[in-house]
């Protein structure tokens, strides 16, 4: 399959992956591999068109925003360590890392660092704040037009905002854009506390605190 | 309260002396009876007497003798239950079962003071044939199927290895006991205790049921328990057989031993074989049953029964074939079937199995006086202290190796209750009885009952105070808000992607392919034709018919005290939850379908009464509050005005005051369909880790899936041909 000697994984470049992300070395050689794999180029780096390759990848809803998460801001490749460093977010939290120096950074994979990968896939405009068009603009691409039906009727249940337009729906098909605002609108209004009209990070955080984040973001990566 | 309960105990004591002064069994001599008036004086045409003079009134007991004692067991016990709700403060102590236990010694006392003879024990046959298989039907027919399939390798782990770990120690000490002991105990061989352990080191799944729908434990640590009391049957059945059987050969050599250790396997496979194939069956023949819907629910049962049966002429495990059954059939025939024949299997399992728990438990309080009784203070309680001790290292050293594999870990807290909930039951009781005769068979019989009575009690009242003292996570009981939700979903889709890049072929993986082989094959063949919807369209519309008919027809207003529900505002979450993991690809027309179709039905959706402050049982025994799916039918009034702040009902539905400080008024107070806004928190669910599939055409877990349920609306918008 052609030499690939320039791209080998040196030891060194192993331990700091390992200290910068916590990684075993077994798990970084394993997505070693697979970076390899997706790298069609075999230029050491993966462009956004490598990652649309992935087939179930390209019929996500977030698809485009979760490559994009790879690449750092403005650039078109993403070598292997930026790609462990977005995976690194999704590493079980361990139980020994919790009781580690409180002044040492953060790690990758803490609760906080694991919502603010979430919070950027909203906030793309990195102003720190979700601002309705945001929050918007993923509830389209989440739900979709026609899922919009079954989401609204989801919120319908839950608000009591929508009946009559509901109603008027049942004789015209139109959903508009309207719909949709006013899920944003309901949205934010649970999570901004400082009137704002957006949701801020810590806002984020709060409307999250009860979902066991941990758990939902966290991959097993295989050892 | 009180004067209710004394009525309660009066009637009992009634009935209790009414059975007691039933004579014995042993038919006398006919006596004379009358002919007039049609009588059935002509059984056999052997009465010795000529009648004397016609008797306008006559008693003739012995024609109805079985059914009459039946019938009147039953009555016991059912009213035993009812006196049980209706006493007050006792319910929250002390668990169901012992308080039925105690029921039956009290009965059993009676009946041994009038008679002066043992009262009648319950026969291995009737306890096996009879009473068990409606219990187990019940238990897997409302399984959370996904819940048990995510953590069937734990399950199985403790099942398999918890069990054989636990009869092998307790099995091996008991013998050092009684060889320590050897004057009183000296004839108990090795084998003699091995097959003891067998016995009474298994988790019984009535007793495990009984007590831990009570204490509303978080659901992964009660489908671990409860999972495990179901599957550890066949490691049972097989040693136990094993073992009897070594107790009958001459020589036991290792080949035997092996040959048992496969037969654990076989045993296993075969019970889940034969309950597949009846459960494939019964799917197939509930597609046909269109034009006699009133027997359909026949179907369901027979088919069950019938698998269990066969497993136990073939030795296999009986309840890992019903279990199996139940599973494996539900999606399919709840597809088939209307909404009313659904209700009543449903009804019928929840019936049957409150009856039969309640007259096992009874029995083994009047099977508790006896005249057969040996009593040795050395075997007993070291039987106690062995089974208490193996069981807890067996689940340490287990959850130790499991945890490591495991994404949810079991807690230290959990751990403990797993061991704790470790009770014994009717189970071990039957198999005792079934052991061939020698002389300290009386003992075992003896250490039997102390083992499960002490279980029952002791373990059975404390561990609702442990629970709560040692502060295991319970059910969560709160609904999640928007927000939750939308960022809930976002994360899912989120974590799909990742696993993509990564290319992680985790258990959503073999989720996926078995959700798209159900699809494509076993959907198309066991659902009836117009139920499958070749278009997720038309299968919206024909939910929404039946739903239209449901609504129309049916009145009951729930309320159930201790378990109030929601189940189609889950439902409904639950279907779009659905509808959100599936991709669309083809917009346009189906979006107007869709959208009329569903949109007639959102008033349906209004209609109800009780949103706030839901507990979502995993699985009941009161009520028919399952799974999701398999809620009740909650009858949708249409217009009908909701918990309101200014509707009747607010007085009904609580936390309302809450609700309206945190969220603005609505818009629309005066309109006639209303709804309540849901309270903050979560869904009575421990989180899943990922438990999602984007992309893949597949919902989200593996026995509720993109087939046809009737209870969902489930438009799913599938991407298929």
């Amino acid at each position: 399959m052609g030499s690939r000697a320039s791209t080998l994984l040196r030891e060194e470049e192993i331990e700091e992956i390992k200290k910068e992300t916590g990684f075993s070395h077994s798990q970084i050689t394993r997505l070693y591999s697979r970076f390899t794999s997706l790298d069609k180029g075999e230029n050491g780096t993966l462009s956004r068109e490598d990652f649309q390759r992935i087939p179930e990848l390209a019929i996500n809803p977030l698809g485009d925003r979760i490559i994009n998460a790879f690449f750092p801001e403005g650039e078109d490749q993403v070598n292997f360590r930026g790609f462990m460093r977005t995976l690194a977010h999704f590493r079980p939290i361990e139980d020994n890392e919790k009781n580690k120096d409180p002044t040492a950074s953060e790690p990758l994979n803490s609760r906080t660092n694991k919502l603010l990968f979430a919070f950027r896939l909203y906030d793309l405009d990195r102003d720190d704040k979700i601002s309705r068009d945001e929050l918007l603009q993923v509830l389209r691409m989440m739900v979709g037009l026609n899922m919009f039906v079954s989401q609204v009727l989801r919120m319908m249940v839950g608000l009591n905002m929508f009946v009559s337009q509901v109603l008027r729906m049942m004789v015209g098909v139109n959903i508009s854009d309207e719909q949709l605002g006013s899920i944003a609108d309901r949205t934010i209004q649970e999570a901004d506390q400082n009137g704002d009209n957006s949701i801020s990070f810590n806002e984020f955080i709060k409307v999250l605190e009860k979902v066991d984040v941990e758990q939902k973001m966290s991959i097993r990566f295989l050892h | 309260m009180d004067g209710r309960c004394t009525h309660a105990v009066l009637l009992l004591l009634c009935l209790g002396s009414c059975l007691s002064l039933t004579p014995p069994a042993q038919p006398f001599v006919r006596q004379e009876k009358a002919s007039g008036l049609g009588s059935n004086s002509s059984k056999g045409g052997l009465s010795l007497d000529v009648p004397m003079a016609l008797r306008v009134f006559s008693v003739d007991y012995y024609h109805v003798q079985a059914p009459f004692e039946i019938v009147l067991w039953i009555m016991l016990a059912s009213l035993a239950k009812l006196g049980f709700h209706w006493s007050g403060r006792l319910p929250a102590v002390v668990p169901e079962s012992c308080l039925l236990i105690m029921v039956g010694l009290l009965v059993g006392g009676v009946i041994y003071g009038v008679r002066h003879s043992a009262p009648p024990t319950l026969s291995a046959d009737a306890f096996f044939l009879f009473l068990l298989p409606p219990i187990v039907l019940d238990a897997g027919y409302f399984l959370p199927g996904k819940l048990f399939f995510e953590n069937l390798g734990t399950i199985l782990w403790y099942a398999v290895l918890g069990t054989l770990w636990n009869v092998l120690g307790i099995g091996v000490c008991l013998y050092g006991v009684c060889l320590l002991a050897s004057g009183s105990l000296g004839d108990v061989s090795l084998l003699h205790c091995l097959l003891f352990s067998s016995l009474i080191a298994a988790v019984d799944p009535v007793a495990v049921l009984s007590v831990f729908q009570e204490i509303h434990v978080n659901e992964q640590l009660h489908i671990l328990v409860f999972g495990e009391s179901l599957l550890n049957d066949a490691v049972t059945v097989v040693l136990y057989k094993l073992f009897e059987s070594f107790l009958r050969l001459p020589v036991v050599t290792g080949v035997d031993v092996l040959l048992g250790g496969c037969r654990v396997l076989g045993v296993g496979l075969g019970g889940l074989g034969v309950g597949l194939f009846f459960g494939l069956v019964a799917a197939l023949t509930s597609r046909f049953t269109s034009r006699a819907q009133v027997i359909a629910p026949l179907f369901v049962f027979l088919y069950s029964y019938l698998s269990y049966l066969t497993s136990e002429m073939l030795h296999l495990s009986g309840i890992m074939a019903i279990v199996t059954c139940a599973v494996t059939m539900k999606q399919y025939v709840e597809a088939n079937l209307s909404e009313r024949s659904n209700t009543s299997i449903q009804y019928f399992l929840k019936m049957w199995s409150s009856v039969s728990e309640t007259l096992i438990f009874i029995f083994l309080g009047v099977s508790t006086i006896q005249d057969v009784h040996m009593w040795s203070w050395a075997f007993v309680c070291s039987t106690l202290l062995l089974c208490l001790l193996w069981r807890a290292t067996g689940v340490i050293l287990l959850t130790a190796v499991v945890n490591k594999v495991r994404r949810n870990v079991v807690t230290f807290r959990d751990q403990f209750i797993i061991a704790y909930g470790g009770l014994r039951g009717a189970i071990c009781f039957s198999l005792v009885f079934l052991i061939d005769d020698f002389p300290k068979k009386r003992l075992f019989i003896t250490t039997t009952i102390v083992v499960i009575l002490f279980t029952v009690f002791v373990q059975g009242m404390t561990i609702k105070p442990l629970v709560e003292l040692l502060e295991v996570k319970r059910r969560k009981r709160n609904l999640p808000t928007v927000s939750e939700e939308i960022h809930s979903r976002l994360l899912d889709h989120l974590l799909a992607g990742i696993e993509d890049v990564v290319g992680y072929w985790g258990q959503h993986y073999w989720k996926d392919k078995f959700e798209q082989f159900n699809q494509r094959y076993l959907c198309r063949f066991l659902i009836r034709e117009e139920r499958q919807a070749r278009s997720s369209i038309v299968r919206v519309y024909q939910e929404l018919e039946r739903r239209d008919e449901r609504a129309d027809e049916e009145h009951i207003t729930h309320v159930d005290v201790r378990c109030q529900t929601r189940p189609h505002l889950l439902e409904e979450m639950d279907s779009i939850r659905r509808i959100l993991t599936r991709n669309l690809h083809s917009f346009n027309n189906k979006l107007e379908v869709v959208t009329k179709v569903a949109l007639s039905n959102i008033h349906h959706m209004f209609a109800d009464v009780n949103i706030l402050q839901k507990q979502i049982p995993a699985y009941s025994r009161h009520t028919l509050h399952g799974t999701p799916a398999a809620e009740g039918r909650k009858p949708l009034r249409r217009h009908q005005s909701l918990g309101g702040k200014h509707s009747p009902w607010s007085q009904e539905v609580p936390d309302l005051s809450h609700y309206s400080e945190t969220y603005p008024t609505p818009r629309n107070r005066r309109r006639p369909i209303k709804t309540t806004r849901r309270s903050r928190g979560l869904q009575g669910q421990t989180p899943q880790p990922r438990t999602f599939m984007l992309g893949r055409n597949n919902s989200l877990d593996p026995l509720e899936p993109s087939c046809p349920d009737p209870q969902k609306l489930s438009y799913a918008l599938d991407n298929k041909t």
